[in-house]
């Protein structure tokens, strides 16, 4: 069936892979992947728990259509405690690895305690193993993954593992699978890392099927045509993959330049999905190889670049010569415009770099950003710096500070705390532009008002993934509005919000929202898998799931207080393009939003809420 | 036989959604591992190639079976699953690698065309794989190179 009703427990204190029965009945109020996963971690988890201490645990989650047929039903999900949020944090990846997963004929693997020196679990179908990792700790992804393939003779492992900074507690280390796919935010990685685990590799060849196939297949053929009927998932996404975006958020004024200071970036157009199919003037190829898709995908979004072999972040450096994963949006976004650096070339080094090492390099680039304020105005000097010149624009710098962070330099240990311990450490809290300590990502809240509310209230720290109003407030899906009011805002954050929390439930890709509706998605998941799963019923697993993640959070510790955005963005006006002279009007929204979601004006979920959903 | 698979490498993004439909065409399940396209990712070429059983006209698969189990059918090598005794000799002649030992049933197994309608075909969202005449499989691929033929006046002619 969908679910492979089976998962895995690691004791990494014991050295013990254990399997267990799926709790079905969780299943159904769940789904999988995000929502169930969370389900099993707040089970078994302290709320208060230290993310970095050996009580908080660590999931790996597949949803129940990972790995069958179904266009990008290549999904999995790490949900864990996170460090740099101290609240839940949930990432999500593409790739092959997912996949593999289950088709070694696991849900999820749980991964508690801490082992007493480096290991990495190796699966390959029913049996799990525990090996020493003594080798490859202190090495990169990219090593890693090369080495466990040689030693154990298997190049069919898809493998996931962290780098040196994930294994150094710098706070935002991803998961990275396949070279360059990432479970990206939050420091997920660092939890890993606190764990001694470096790594998973797994090989699965025991097969995946579905409830009922004839109306599986019905309902993805139906799916997968309208994917190929829409011009954002058909020609805009293959072609220039998210970076479609650029110049379309920088033309409203809402891409965040020079930490958040402006909201348009002069540069925009060079570090642009348009300027990656451009032939370079040094070698006469263009930045970008090819697209490519995860597994199953049919819209195919990733980017495969290759460096400009003369470019000075890597003239003496072959090893980065090759090809491999290129600029996204957000990495274009938070390593170029952020930090104002207009050099497409450098932005890709560096992304090479976060994903050698498994850095998020949303949190990477916003925190260099921010480190670049504090130099400006004086109080970060030479003398933390290391000696780099931090200053807006510089690629030298960017590129410097990049390096810093993977080679744990004095300076790079600094920049591993985050945006937010940083300027707090210096003295200017306000330059962070984080909220619950994650930093936001490249989509400016007085430019695209929704996005604001989405920061303020996003379950894992300042993220757009949890509810892409974008789609509404630029593109016009599935209706447009107006991205510079806030009316109608609330409850446009909330539906995508439920409706974003069962998508990363299923396994499926939220990108298949830009052309699916949930009347879309909701055949696929009902013939796979047992039980009623009607769009009405995911609606509700996805506020259930919504609620659940809110509670944790609460009962961890944040309060209402904590929903806010950075004082930048609440009061210092945009000063150009179209939201020129706005702030964002979070306060005008965030009542409605508590009120709609049935919450009390202090933001916690009711009696009333918390029965209706079956969480009380 | 009329049509072939013709795989056009530079269209494919690694999707896998042929060999997903490969091993639902014969498994019932999704299940690449028994599939019999395979997709290569040469990741540090940024380059993905799906590959499979050409169907050789004098096959050497079929040649070396010691009992038969391989037939032609109308050009298409056909495993019987019946005859087989899973001795691997296939697996050795064939110069492509395309037949291979399948733990799960202890036959080969190879790509039969689905019986004239490849499901990898269908379901590959790109087309860079089509089920296309025989014949002209490598039509694009001459208009390809036909349209950078130079035929200017050559400076030192």
């Amino acid at each position: 069936m969908a679910w492979a009703k089976r998962i895995l427990r690691v004791n990494l204190t014991e050295g013990t892979c254990k399997a267990e029965p799926l709790n079905m009945d969780w299943a159904m109020d769940y789904l999988g992947q995000r929502g169930l996963a969370t389900k099993y971690f707040v089970e078994e988890v302290d709320p208060k728990v230290d993310p970095l201490s050996p009580e908080n645990k660590l999931i790996m989650t597949t949803g129940p259509l990972t790995g069958t047929g179904a266009s990008t039903a290549a999904r999995y999900s790490v949900v864990t405690k996170g460090p740099l949020t101290n609240c839940i944090a949930c990432s999500n990846s593409g790739g092959y690895f997912g996949a593999e997963l289950k088709n070694a004929g696991w849900d999820m693997i749980i991964f508690e305690g801490k082992a007493d020196k480096p290991v990495y679990l190796v699966i390959d179908d029913d049996e799990a193993e525990l090996h020493d990792a003594s080798e490859i700790w202190g090495t990169s992804v990219w090593h890693t993954d090369d080495w466990i393939k040689e030693k154990h003779q298997e190049p069919q492992f898809q493998i996931a593992a962290i780098g040196v900074p994930g294994e150094n507690g710098v706070l935002f280390s991803a998961v990275v699978n396949n070279k360059h796919r990432a479970a990206g935010r939050s420091g997920v990685g660092t939890v890993m890392g606190s764990k001694n685990l470096k790594a998973v590799a797994v090989r699965g060849t025991k097969g995946i099927t579905v409830n009922d196939p004839e109306a599986f297949e019905k309902a993805v053929n139906d799916a997968k045509a309208v994917i190929a009927g829409n011009a954002v998932t058909h020609e805009a996404l293959p072609t220039y993959g998210t970076q479609v975006l650029t110049n379309i958020i920088n033309e409203l004024g809402a891409l965040p330049t020079r930490n958040a200071q402006d909201v348009q970036f002069e540069k925009a157009n060079d570090i642009s999905g348009e300027a990656m199919h451009e032939p370079r003037r040094t070698d006469g190829k263009p930045n970008l190889v090819r697209n490519a898709g995860c597994f199953g995908c049919t819209i195919a979004c990733g980017r495969i670049s290759q460096i400009d072999p003369t470019h000075f972040s890597v003239k003496d450096k072959p090893q980065y010569h090759h090809a491999s994963g290129g600029v996204e949006y957000e990495n274009a976004w938070a390593l170029g415009a952020d930090t104002g650096v207009g050099d497409l070339e450098a932005l890709t080094y560096c992304n090479y770099r976060c994903n050698e090492h498994a850095l998020d390099p949303i949190t990477t680039g916003a925190t260099i950003a921010a480190a670049m304020e504090l130099y400006k105005i004086g109080a970060l000097t030479d003398e933390d710096t290391g000696g780099i010149k931090m200053e807006f624009g510089s690629a030298e710098a960017l590129v410097a500070a990049v390096d810093a962070i993977c080679d744990g330099t004095d300076f790079g240990k600094l920049l591993g705390l985050g945006s937010k311990r940083l300027c707090e450490k210096f003295g200017h809290p306000d330059l962070s532009m984080s909220v619950k300590g994650q930093e936001f990502p490249a989509y400016d809240p007085r430019g695209i008002q929704g996005m604001g509310l989405t920061y303020a209230t996003s379950n894992r720290g300042a993220c757009h993934l949890r509810s892409y109003t974008v789609a509404s407030e630029v593109l016009g899906i599935p209706e447009k509005t107006d991205p510079l009011v806030t009316d109608g805002k609330a409850g446009l954050v909330k539906v995508f919000q439920d409706l974003t929390a069962f998508v990363d439930s299923s396994g499926l890709c939220i990108f298949t929202t830009f052309a699916w509706s949930a009347e879309d998605i909701a055949p696929q998941i009902d013939a796979a898998c047992e039980g009623d799963w009607s769009v009405e019923n995911l609606m509700k697993v996805g506020e259930r799931i919504w609620n659940l993640e809110r509670k944790f959070n609460l009962d961890a510790g944040m309060t209402a207080e904590d929903d806010t955005l950075p004082k930048r963005i609440l009061k210092e006006a945009a000063k150009t393009g179209p939201a020129k002279g706005l702030v964002n009007g979070l306060d005008k929204m965030l009542p409605e939003y508590y009120e709609l979601r049935g919450w009390t004006p202090q933001g916690v979920p009711t009696e009333e809420t918390l029965s209706r959903l079956g969480l009380a | 036989m009329d049509k072939a698979l013709v795989i056009d490498v530079g269209k494919c993004t690694g999707c896998r959604q042929c060999e997903l439909a490969c091993s639902y065409e014969h498994t019932g399940t999704f299940n690449p591992a028994r599939s019999r396209i395979a997709v290569f990712d040469f990741h540090e070429k940024g380059r993905f190639v799906p590959y499979t059983c050409t169907q050789c006209d004098q096959a050497w698969c079929q040649q070396v079976c010691p009992v038969g189990a391989i037939t032609n059918e109308d050009g298409v090598k056909v495993v019987d699953a019946a005859t087989c005794v899973g001795c691997k000799v296939c697996t050795i002649a064939c110069p492509f690698g395309t037949v291979n030992y399948e733990p799960a049933t202890g036959k080969v197994i190879k790509c039969d065309l689905c019986g004239g309608e490849p499901a990898c075909a269908a379901a590959c969202p790109t087309e860079a794989i089509v089920f296309t005449d025989v014949s002209v499989q490598g039509f694009e691929k001459m208009r390809a190179w036909a349209e950078k033929t130079d035929t200017a006046p050559q400076a030192n002619a």
